[in-house]
């Protein structure tokens, strides 16, 4: 005979306005091997929590069933008061009232009666459960971040502050991602670069860092506290062991292809670094551009090299880490926008993307920071078009978040470096981060011209003299409900940010779940926003959802702190409630294997059965009930304790 | 009108109930109204007629009889907003109540006694074909339905007789309809008469299935859009340039005569590009003809100008300078082509009023593509 206690929760108003919490207090205290019933406001309380402790107490209580709302909530808060109050916290039950009855209808009867039909199957199921006691492995302390860019920088340099190591995987030849691409920062205009290259900087300066540039994630395994991250270190043609960066090589390069740093406006060699502050300064061979590669004869950087640097028979190589925890960090794209013919890109050459002006900007860039288009003139006048292909359901649904702050960001060095006519067409101003809503003050003062009303064409159909040679920018005016034609020599398009394009597969690698765009799925959006799903793997900036700077960072130093509370721990606690397989009784189906999110199952192949990791079993059952043999018991929910909860439910 | 504005919802109710909710999803951005082919040249606003829905404010009336829902807005909406819907919608319920201009009213009179938009004795709506061609019958592969256009519209009867004799030359097993058909409905659809168009449905659909029709042949988009979408019948929908560019592919069809040196350009339909998705079954019967130069305006496929003639426009009066079909000409002139063609009824009606209001029969030639088909398959 086992001694229960019940506690139903009123929590305020939220239960007890639609359950009758006394008429369900009453029931539960007739139900067999309950020894009391209670009620209070909010069980979850501190009184809530004391009045469960001084019954478990006061009554000898071996059983608890706490009535109130879903366990994803509280059960954890319920576990410890019993566990204080010296029971096992597997000996807890919650009912969800809530979620499942109150906020479900209105009817009370039928909230009332499905409240006793709930308690009446735990209160079957709590007679037969029994004491687990959980277990503890070793973590590995190290830590892994996937990606470069501003957001993997800081994550690493937070974790590193700390002292614990951490592996900072890059898969081009730098770090310093979109960051390091702009010229100037909204809404203070601080110099992009001023701000980044120190950090980019300390990267390497750090010892807890070991920067692996030109590598990319090729294999994850194993759980949190316990990862095997398998690297792929492309070929560099370039041994940095022995290159002193004296980029001689570079200079003699008869190879050309097109600057990927700088969109495509510059020509770069084919042994390079992506810019001047590229870290590490030591070069790589791009196979495709170079003559070597192409033709079979050059070899120039390797006359060149006196470190006897160059290696044309280098291969991709594989680097094993062991970690306690990742952190993924991998950015964003921007979307491609020829498909979006209407605005012209890539028919005319005067239309350009946000990134490509970005580098116009840059003193560093293609112009040395003069703002003058692919025919070498300088634009008198300029339209930039916001929401190119975000909030529209055709493409991407979202607010792309940055692009508005932006704009106003170009608007300024427009004005400050042509002197021409500056005109924003935009749908709504979203101005919504410290300090933004001034910076567009600022630059309604500027005199920017702002034109409520998305652009719907770009053409060079002109239709006066006035117009010749210019592009025109067709858009209702939506305030004056006129419908404007817009010349102006220089067109900058705001595209949306969307998923890396081979998000999916990091994804899958990670064990990740994605949102319908393909951004990384946090596993809450308010209380969990760097955690995902898969247990020591967090996510940080723009894989995420579009973000600008500030957010970014805010987000990698959170992931930073998550990542150290996984690995700044030797042991950590399991999930006790796991599956286990009884060998005896396995036919070696592989059921469990193919069912299981976690991977936790795999084929003994020699004796021919099942075994289950349990430090990935995280006690979802799907195994136990996709057991043709009943060989796979799920501790915490073995199949008595199923079927006796749901013969309780039976009986309403 | 006041300056001041009270909404008033139950007007914005009663369109949302006649099928016009889209609206609801609007922000306001102008996308449609700044795709719109009307914005440019005329007081129309779409983007000002949903605004005017979204609260039931006055001054719908004034706007609701411009569109011609050609669809560009709805294409490029970021928002998804069903705009022809609304505007039928709109139309439906302010018209309901007999509020139609005067020369739709001819339209629907004549629709609705006749059975056609075009005042056209019911019994003579095959005399066209001149007795020259056999009524659909049971076991025929196709069922050849012109439009009302086609049969009493004398500039698209002889688009009617180029088709019907492309289809007998390529050997097809086909038949005409009976005179008792009638319009498919699609503008009176679009004109906001749901119950004349439901008549007009119920017995067109009741004769297809009477004859057992397999395989529609249509002239017009129009009638190929309200078929395959609003018909929801047991055959097959094929618009006539759809076939017949499958007859060429399939050498049944092969045009000899040389047409080196001619330059021809072409006019995609609303209603067979952006609604029926059909762009290149046309240009690749323009490119059968031996020498050809196919001459492309800008605006082309996706993003190809409405003439004017859908929504009822055909039907609407409209001011000198506020015809796009007008500037379409234009448009096809500076191609350098010598003939513009197109695929549709509507299109031939109000290119072919362009030319010649503009005098300028002598630089271009309008030509429906089965027509310039027809022209040079013999040598």
């Amino acid at each position: 005979m086992s001694r229960i206690g019940v506690f139903v929760c009123h929590c305020g108003l939220n239960i007890a306005k639609t359950v009758r919490v006394s008429e369900v207090v009453e029931f539960a205290a007739n139900l067999p091997e309950v020894v009391i019933a209670e009620e209070y406001r909010f069980v979850c309380s501190t009184p809530g929590q004391e009045l469960i402790a001084g019954d478990i107490k006061k009554y000898n209580l071996d059983r608890i069933i706490v009535a109130a709302c879903s366990p994803l909530m509280h059960e954890k808060t319920f576990r410890k008061v019993a566990e204080a109050a010296g029971l096992n916290q597997y000996l807890v039950t919650i009912v969800n009232i809530r979620e499942q009855c109150s906020w479900v209808t209105e009817d009370e009867d039928v909230a009332t009666k499905k409240a006793k039909a709930l308690i009446n199957g735990a209160v079957y199921r709590a007679r037969l459960l029994a004491p687990l006691v959980s277990r503890f492995i070793d973590v590995n302390p190290e830590v892994v971040v996937v990606g470069g860019g501003i957001a993997g920088i800081q994550t690493a340099l937070e974790i590193a502050a700390v002292g614990r190591k951490v592996y900072l995987v890059e898969r081009t030849p730098t770090i310093g991602g979109h960051m390091a691409q702009f010229d100037k920062t909204f809404p203070t205009l601080d110099c992009s670069a001023c701000i980044l290259t120190p950090k980019m900087d300390a990267v390497l300066q750090n010892p807890n860092i070991e920067l692996l540039t030109y590598c990319e994630v090729a294999e994850v395994k194993g759980f949190v506290g316990n990862f095997d991250v398998k690297i792929r270190q492309k070929a560099r043609y370039v041994d940095h062991a022995k290159c002193n960066a004296c980029l001689a090589c570079v200079e003699k390069c008869p190879g050309k292809g097109e600057s990927e740093f700088d969109e495509g406006l510059a020509k770069r060699k084919a042994i390079y670094i992506p810019f001047p502050q590229a870290v590490p300064q030591k070069p790589v061979i791009d196979r495709e551009t170079c003559t070597y590669f192409i033709k079979g004869k050059c070899r120039l950087c390797e006359k060149i090299c006196e470190q006897k640097a160059i290696d044309y028979e280098q291969a991709d190589s594989y680097i094993e880490i062991k970690a306690g925890a990742i952190v993924a960090a991998t950015g964003y794209d921007l979307m491609d926008v020829k498909p979006l013919a209407q605005y012209g890109y890539g028919r005319y050459p005067a239309v350009y993307h946000a990134l490509e002006i970005e580098r116009l900007f840059n003193s560093a860039g293609p112009t040395a920071g003069k703002v003058v288009m692919r025919d070498g003139r300088e634009p008198q006048s300029i339209a930039i078009l916001h929401c190119i292909g975000s909030r529209d359901k055709n493409n991407y649904e979202y607010c792309s978040r940055v692009c508005c702050m932006y704009s106003l960001k170009f608007a300024h060095l427009l004005k400050e470096k042509t002197h021409g006519d500056v005109y924003q067409l935009y749908i709504d101003m979203r101005a919504g981060g410290k300090g933004y809503e001034e910076f567009y003050s600022r630059l309604l003062e500027e005199d920017v011209k702002f034109i409520r009303g998305k652009a719907a064409t770009v053409t060079h159909r002109t239709k006066n003299p006035e117009e010749e040679g210019k592009l025109i920018v067709e858009v209702d005016d939506t305030l004056t409900g006129k419908f404007a034609r817009i010349p102006v020599d220089m067109v900058v398009l705001a595209p949306a940010m969307k998923p890396r394009a081979d998000a999916k597969d990091m994804a899958r690698m990670l064990n990740l779940s994605t949102d319908k765009y393909g951004f990384f799925m946090e596993k809450h959006p308010k209380l969990a926003p760097l955690s995902t799903m898969t247990d020591g793997v967090f996510i940080a900036g723009a894989c995420q959802s579009p973000k600008d700077i500030p957010d970014t960072v805010s987000q990698a130093t959170g992931a930073a702190a998550e990542a150290l509370t996984i690995v700044s721990k030797a042991k950590m606690e399991l999930e006790a409630a796991t599956a286990m397989v009884n060998a005896a009784a396995c036919s070696g189906c592989r059921n469990c294997v193919t069912v299981c999110p976690y991977s936790a199952p795999s084929m003994n192949e020699e004796k021919g059965v099942s075994e289950i990791n349990e430090a990935l079993c995280k006690g979802c059952g799907l195994c136990a009930a996709a057991c043709p043999t009943s060989a796979i018991i799920t501790r915490h929910f073995t199949n008595e304790q199923v079927m006796a909860e749901m013969e309780g439910l039976m009986e309403f | 009108m006041s300056s001041v504005i009270t909404p008033y919802l139950e007007m914005s109710q009663a369109i949302a109930e006649a099928g016009g909710e889209a609206f609801k999803k609007c922000y306001q951005c102008g996308t449609c109204s700044g795709t719109c082919p009307w914005t440019p040249i005329s007081e129309f606003s779409i983007r000002k007629l949903v605004r005017l829905s979204q609260l039931g404010l006055e001054g719908i009336e004034d706007l609701m009889w411009s569109c011609s829902t050609c669809k560009f807005c709805v294409d490029r909406c970021p928002r998804g907003v069903e705009i022809i819907d609304l505007v039928t919608s709109v139309r439906n319920v302010y018209a309901g109540g007999g509020l139609l201009p005067q020369t739709l009213r001819t339209l629907v009179g004549s629709l609705s006694s006749r059975g056609n938009p075009w005042s056209g004795d019911q019994e003579k709506r095959n005399d066209w074909a001149q007795g020259k061609y056999p009524l659909y019958a049971e076991g025929m592969e196709y069922l050849f339905f012109p439009c009302c256009t086609g049969c009493y519209d004398q500039r698209n009867v002889s688009v009617s007789r180029a088709t019907a004799e492309l289809l007998t030359r390529a050997g097809l097993s086909w038949g005409l309809a009976g005179a008792e058909v009638n319009c498919c409905g699609e503008s009176v659809k679009k004109v906001g008469d749901y119950e004349l168009f439901d008549r007009l449905k119920g017995n067109n659909a009741g004769i297809f299935s009477g004859l057992k029709a397999r395989k529609i042949i249509t002239a017009s988009p129009h009638c190929h859009f309200t078929f395959k979408n609003e018909y929801g019948g047991a055959y097959e929908v094929i618009h006539i340039t759809e076939l017949l560019a499958e007859l060429i592919k399939e050498g049944r069809l092969t045009p000899k005569k040389d047409a080196s040196g001619l330059k021809v350009t072409y006019h995609d339909p609303c209603y067979l590009g952006r609604h029926g998705g059909i762009y290149a079954a046309p240009r690749e019967i323009i490119a059968a003809l031996p020498g050809v130069e196919l001459c492309e305006m800008d605006r082309i496929r996706e993003g190809s100008i409405c003439c004017g003639g859908g929504g009822g426009g055909l039907w609407v009066e409209r001011m000198k300078g506020e015809r796009l079909s007008d500037f379409r000409i234009e448009e096809a002139m500076e191609t350098g082509a010598s003939v513009i063609t197109t695929a549709c009824p509507y299109c031939i009606a109000m290119i072919d009023d362009s030319i010649r209001t503009a005098n300028a029969e002598d630089r271009i030639k309008l030509k429906d593509v089965t027509e310039i088909l027809i022209d040079y398959l013999e040598e």
